[in-house]
Order: structure tokens, then C-alpha cells, then sequence
């Protein structure tokens, strides 16, 4: 009696524990974004100049950079990581169209601002040295301001003084041949390009070019959005849509549901007794690696859940396995409790191999795989130690307790006929 | 111990099972390269559009044509409509521009409720991943034939990696003769498959070494009872696996959302390769290489010996 209230208890108790705290875990769990909308984009990085070289540093710092951007238009979260020697993956889940075009805008078309110059090139080739880029103006220091005669123009603050009065006097002495400008570009557009008759020995600069109010604060904000170290070419872009992808999320929780509602039942018609212990560890399971995934900040994607599923079969499977060898330890004769004990013992061993192998398949994934393998191999990775978890020891005890309670001791409800035992 | 006595002969049927499983994978290698694969947006650069309506818009089918038509978005499927849903395939990558028109115009011109889901994908990224995705199928495929080796022996590792390669190739094979289109998710139902396949062999491989314990081997003929009984004990508990995992993909590919069709559909196909494949070739195949590597009697690596 006392162990039948036991596992009442427990069964009440975990039970009330999932109701009350599942839809706060829902809520909690971050989704990817094929569950969740929003959208995502794959830069590749390239240096500024030809023959330079993208190096660790400048990613990570382009990739801060475009953090900030990110960040700037409050937007909660966004996922920004650099890939493999010359990538840049930024994902932001959760977003309305709107807002998301003009952030892609700004993120697709990073603002490379850059001195040119004309020191050694073909007569046709215009422009072609770059001798100022993006990382030597200060961060934020673009103004607008009106020249004498009221004309709108922006000032731009450079980091070195010295650099700037060595170019300048470079390009200063290209006046002979008239080529002495010093031609200031956004991205491959001219701003403006004026003549250098000397060396200027200061931290500012100006563009001058006829500007409205409008345009000229136009082309400052666009130049104060971050100057990157790299240029960004865009491999890769998703866009969902949020109620799209609210949608995939709803159908598939629903067929989940149907899934281990038919689970369920199917172990409780064919294992009856080991199937209850089953049921309920299978629920505790799921429970587990939710919250699990939550206590990991890992985040839930489709691949994710194809991993849950197969997560699910792996643990139903353990359950099989256990009730299968109990229910053949009886037929063989043997009590109810010595069946229990022989049962579980030789089906851990099995259990164990089929689990620490796909452990390893999953390790493998995990540590080569990228993006969605990568995604998979977590949640499977989680699932399986979690289902060692809650149907080796929960689902055991669960079992131990109502064999040992004395109120389920007729092979029937172990699906076991009378016919078919052995004597021993 | 184990009295339970299989009543077929799962090994002398196996020769018919290696045709069958021959015949499919030649047919398999004959459709890959002759066809290849129906690869989807995720591998062929160029835009799926993904439209989800607040109304049935196939009634309006030709006005949406022929805005297609007029807006030259360039090269594209006609369109394919579902529950509420409308899908065009793009043959070239929209630019941001076109995709931002075609958003607007579906909303102001045909229903101001739908929502757009545009895919773009650089060919090189998919074929990466893919790459990958192989590579570390590979090393995984190693690593399991190591532990098996170790907890097993060597000829168990090796007849288990047949099996979910076979597992992997008959959807593959499937999806290239059905000319499915085959999207990252794919990948993914084949990575799920492999796992299944696996966890469903080691089952029956752990039995026939149990088994094999209790088993007094002296000629041939007992390794075979031992592979048939132990695939008979373990039947059961196969069938009834494979059902539950059967369940939870079949809800998953009737309920499921649009975009996991297909991968459903790849896992429920391989789901019924692994249960066949660990019951009727990984141990047959086992039994196999014993058999050519025992040319003397009382071969070596039984565990019974000890």
C-alpha cells in the first residue's frame, strides 16, 4: 500500500510540476528561425584592397560592428556569429516585414567609406588606390555642418593625424600632372572628389558636393551606421514569415501530440502495467529535454524537433526493450519480482551499447557538422542521455514501485497468458 | 536458457532479401546517375516563394500569372497552389528589390492577409553542407564500427555500417526515382534515419551475442540457429520500435507543417528500411563473414570459448 501511494505521489507530483510549468517552458524556449519568422543572412568577407588578407581580427570586428547595426534598431537578440576563416551568419528571429527591409537594406549594403586616390594608376583607372578605408575614420564622428556660405557639407574625423598629413602630401604632389585630387567614395559611389595643393595636417575632413540638408544628413547617418573593416558579399539570405512560420510551429506541436498520444496508448494496450511506468517516464522525458534546452539556452529548430522524434522512438525503445524482457523472464517461470530484477538487468546491457552508439554518431555530428546537422546532433545528443535518464531510473522505479505495491500480480496485466509460463 | 525457437529460417530466405536489396540499390544507382537528384531551391540557386493566404487564391490563378508575367520576375514554375498556400519557384535569385515588390503586390493586389516566406539560396553553401554532412557521416560510420568492434567484434560494426548505408542509399534511391525534390531537410531525415537504423541493429546484434554465450557451437548450422532464434526472440520488440516510431513520423507527415512533408516522407521510407534492414540483412551479412572467415572449426572470436 505504502509503495502504490508512492508512486500516486510521484506520479501526481511530476505530473503537477509539467502542468504548471509548461507553458512558461513554451514560452521560454528559443526558436529558430523556421519556427519563429524573422530571417537570415550568410555574408562571405572580403579585404577592402586586393592582396590583403581577411584575418581574424578584422572578422570579428566587422562582426561586432554588424551587431551594432542590428542592435541599434531595438531588435531583440540577434544571433551574430562568425563561420570558418571569411563568414559572418547573423540570424534575428521575430521581426515584422517593414522593419526587416530597412534593416537589410542597412545590413546589405555595409557603408565602406574610403579615400582614393590616383597615386600610380592607368590614366583610365581613374581612382585606384585606396589610401583611407573605413578603419581609420573614428567610429560615430561624421557631422553636418554648413561651410561660410551656408552650404551643407560633412565634416569626418579621422583617428591619425599623422596619416592623414602623410597621404595628403603624397597626393599633393601629383599637382604637376593635375591628377592631385583626393576622392572620397561610399561603397563604389563618388562623393566628391577635391584637389589636395597641400599637406594637411589635421584630423578632419570634409565632403563637399552641393547637398540639401536632407542629403547630406542622409549620407552622415549612412556613414556613421559603422565604417567595416571588410566588404560583405551576401551568400546566403532566408526571410519567414512570422505568422508562416507560427504556423509550421502550430501544426507540428499538434502532430506531436497526436504522435505520443498514440504512443501512449499503444504501450498501455500492449505492455499494460510496464506500459504505465512507460507512459509516464515518456512524458517526464519530454519535459526534461524542454527544459533542458532551455537551462542550455540551445535553440529549437525543425531539425531540432526531427532529433525530439527520433529522440522519443529511442526512448519508447529502452521501455520495449525492458517490457519485452520481463515479460519473457515470466513466461520462463520465474516470479514476478525475480522477472523485474533479471529483465532490467539484461536489458540495461542492451540498452546501453544501442545508446552510447548512437551517443557517438551524434558526438561525430555535433563536432563536424555545421548549421542544421549541427542542430540536430544537439537535441539528439540532449535526448539520449536524457532518455537514459528517464527510462532507465524513472521509469524502472516506477515499475519496482507497483510490482512491489502487490496489486499487479497477474501476468495478464504484464501481457503475459497464463498458457504461455513455463514451469521453470 | 533461451528456448524460444524461431519457427522461420530468416537465414536461408536472406539470399532472397540481398537480391531484393541489390536490385533496389542498382536501380537506385542507375536513376542517380542517369537522373540524379530533384534538387530544390536549397541546392539551385534562384527564389521559392511561399505564400500563406487568409483565402483559397487559386480561384485566381490567371490574374496571378499573368502578374507574374507582367512584372518580369524572370523564369518561374507556375505557381502551385495548396490549403491556403500558393508556392512559386523562381529560376533566378530575386533581388531584394523584386522580392520586396512581389511582397507588396501580393498583399495590395490579390490578399492583404498574406504572409511571404522567400527562400534564396548560393548553390555553394547547400553543396557545402552537403559535403559535410557526408564527411561526418562517414567518421561517424567509423567511430560505430570502432565501438562495435571493441564492445562486439569487428564483423558486427562492419555488417551494422552495411545496413544503414543501405538505409541511406534506398531513400536516396526513392527520392531519385520519384523525382522528389530533395531540400536541406533532407540531410537531416537521413542523419535520423541512420540513427534509428543503428539503435534498431545493435537490438538484435546484442542478442545473437547473448545468445551465442549460451550457445554450444560446433558446426555451421548452430551459428545459424543462433542468428535465427535471436532475430525471432527480438521480433517483438522490432515490430512494435518500428510501430511507435512509425506513429510519431506518420502524425508528423499528415499533421505536420508543409515544409516537413517531404522530410516526413523520407524518414517514414527509411523507418521501414531500418526495421527490415537489421532483421533481414545486417545479421544474415553477419552470419556471412563468419562463415567465410571460418576455415577451420572452432574459430576464433567466439565468445562461447570462453
Amino acid at each position: 500500500m505504502k509503495r502504490m501511494l508512492a508512486f500516486l505521489i510521484i506520479v501526481v507530483v511530476s505530473f503537477g510540476v509539467i502542468g504548471w510549468t509548461s507553458p512558461a517552458l513554451l514560452d521560454k524556449t528559443r526558436l529558430g528561425l523556421d519556427l519563429k519568422g524573422g530571417f537570415e543572412i550568410l555574408y562571405q568577407a572580403k579585404p577592402l584592397n586586393e592582396g590583403s588578407k581577411v584575418t581574424r581580427e578584422s572578422l570579428t570586428e566587422t562582426a561586432k560592428s554588424l551587431e551594432k547595426r542590428v542592435n541599434k534598431d531595438g531588435v531583440s537578440e540577434p544571433e551574430v556569429t562568425t563561420e570558418g576563416t571569411d563568414r559572418i551568419r547573423i540570424r534575428i528571429a521575430g521581426m515584422d516585414e517593414a522593419k526587416e527591409a530597412k534593416l537589410r537594406e542597412d545590413l546589405v549594403k555595409p557603408a565602406n567609406l574610403t579615400f582614393r586616390s590616383a597615386i600610380g594608376c592607368a590614366k583610365e583607372a581613374g581612382y585606384c588606390k585606396v589610401e583611407l578605408t573605413g578603419s581609420d575614420f573614428k567610429e560615430g564622428g561624421a557631422s553636418v555642418q554648413r561651410d561660410d556660405f551656408g552650404r551643407y557639407q560633412i565634416n569626418i574625423k579621422l583617428k591619425d593625424a599623422a596619416q592623414f598629413a602623410k597621404v595628403t602630401a603624397e597626393v599633393a604632389k601629383l599637382a604637376v600632372t593635375g591628377n592631385n585630387q583626393l576622392a572620397i567614395y561610399l561603397d563604389e559611389n563618388q562623393l566628391s572628389a577635391p584637389a589636395v595643393s597641400s599637406t594637411i595636417n589635421s584630423s578632419d575632413a570634409q565632403i563637399t558636393g552641393g547637398y540639401t540638408q536632407e542629403e547630406a544628413m542622409n549620407i552622415r547617418d549612412t556613414i556613421n551606421l559603422g565604417a567595416l573593416p571588410l566588404k560583405l558579399e551576401v551568400k546566403y539570405t532566408q526571410s519567414v514569415g512570422a505568422s508562416l512560420g507560427k504556423q509550421s510551429l502550430d501544426d507540428t506541436i499538434f502532430a506531436g501530440l497526436v504522435g505520443t498520444i498514440f504512443i501512449v496508448l499503444f504501450m498501455l494496450v500492449f505492455y499494460r502495467v510496464p506500459g504505465i511506468a512507460a507512459s509516464v517516464s515518456l512524458i517526464i522525458y519530454t519535459w526534461l529535454l524542454l527544459a533542458a534546452h532551455i537551462a542550455l539556452n540551445a535553440t529549437l529548430t525543425l531539425p531540432g524537433i526531427a532529433a525530439f522524434i527520433l529522440g522519443i522512438g529511442i526512448a519508447v525503445d529502452a521501455n520495449i526493450l525492458t517490457a519485452e524482457r520481463i515479460k519473457e523472464e515470466m513466461r520462463s517461470g520465474k516470479s514476478l519480482l525475480s522477472a523485474f530484477r533479471a529483465g532490467s538487468k539484461t536489458s540495461l546491457r542492451t540498452i546501453i551499447d544501442s545508446h552510447v552508439t548512437t551517443i557517438i554518431a551524434a558526438g561525430v555530428l555535433f563536432f563536424i557538422g555545421v548549421g542544421s546537422v549541427k542542430g540536430f546532433a544537439i537535441t539528439l545528443l540532449l535526448s539520449i542521455i536524457i532518455s537514459l535518464i528517464s527510462n532507465v531510473v524513472v521509469s524502472r522505479y516506477l515499475l519496482w514501485l507497483m510490482i512491489k505495491s502487490g496489486k499487479f500480480n497477474k501476468p495478464g496485466y504484464y501481457g503475459v497468458k497464463e498458457s504461455e509460463i513455463r514451469a521453470l | 536458457m533461451r528456448s524460444k525457437e524461431s519457427r522461420i529460417d530468416f537465414v536461408h530466405y536472406s539470399k532472397y532479401f540481398y537480391i531484393f536489396s541489390i536490385v533496389i540499390t542498382i536501380a537506385g544507382i542507375v536513376a542517380l546517375a542517369a537522373l540524379g537528384l530533384n534538387y530544390g531551391v536549397d541546392f539551385k540557386s534562384g527564389s521559392s516563394v511561399d505564400v500563406k493566404s487568409t483565402k483559397d487564391l487559386s480561384a485566381q490563378r490567371q490574374e496571378i500569372e499573368s502578374y507574374l508575367q507582367a512584372g518580369e520576375f524572370g523564369k518561374h514554375n507556375a505557381p502551385t497552389f495548396g490549403d491556403n498556400r500558393m508556392t512559386i519557384r523562381f529560376d533566378e535569385v530575386l533581388s531584394q528589390s523584386k522580392e520586396e515588390q512581389l511582397k507588396t503586390d501580393l498583399k495590395a493586389k490579390f490578399d492583404p492577409g498574406s504572409s511571404v516566406e522567400v527562400n534564396t539560396v548560393d548553390v555553394e553553401i547547400a553543396r557545402e553542407l552537403q559535403w559535410n554532412a557526408l564527411k561526418a557521416m562517414l567518421l561517424a560510420c567509423i567511430g560505430i564500427i570502432i565501438y562495435i568492434a571493441i564492445r562486439f567484434e569487428w564483423r558486427f560494426g562492419l555488417a551494422a555500417v552495411v545496413a544503414l548505408v543501405h538505409d541511406a542509399f534506398i531513400v536516396i534511391s526513392v527520392f531519385s526515382i520519384f523525382r522528389l525534390e530533395v531540400n536541406l531537410p533532407f540531410i537531416v531525415a537521413i542523419l535520423t534515419i541512420i540513427g534509428y537504423s543503428i539503435n534498431d541493429t545493435i537490438v538484435i546484434f546484442d542478442r545473437i551475442r547473448e545468445n551465442l554465450r549460451f550457445a554450444k557451437i560446433k558446426t555451421f548450422k548452430d551459428y545459424i540457429k543462433v542468428v535465427n532464434d535471436s532475430v525471432w526472440q527480438t521480433m517483438t520488440r522490432s515490430i512494435n520500435t518500428a510501430l511507435t516510431v512509425l506513429f510519431a513520423a506518420l502524425a508528423l507527415f499528415i499533421f505536420g507543417s508543409e515544409s516537413i512533408r517531404l522530410f516526413s516522407l523520407a524518414m517514414l521510407v527509411g523507418l521501414f528500411s531500418g526495421a527490415y534492414s537489421s532483421i533481414f540483412i545486417a545479421s544474415p551479412l553477419w552470419l556471412l563473414m563468419k562463415k567465410n572467415s571460418k576455415s577451420k572449426p572452432a574459430s576464433a572470436g567466439n565468445p562461447a570459448a570462453s
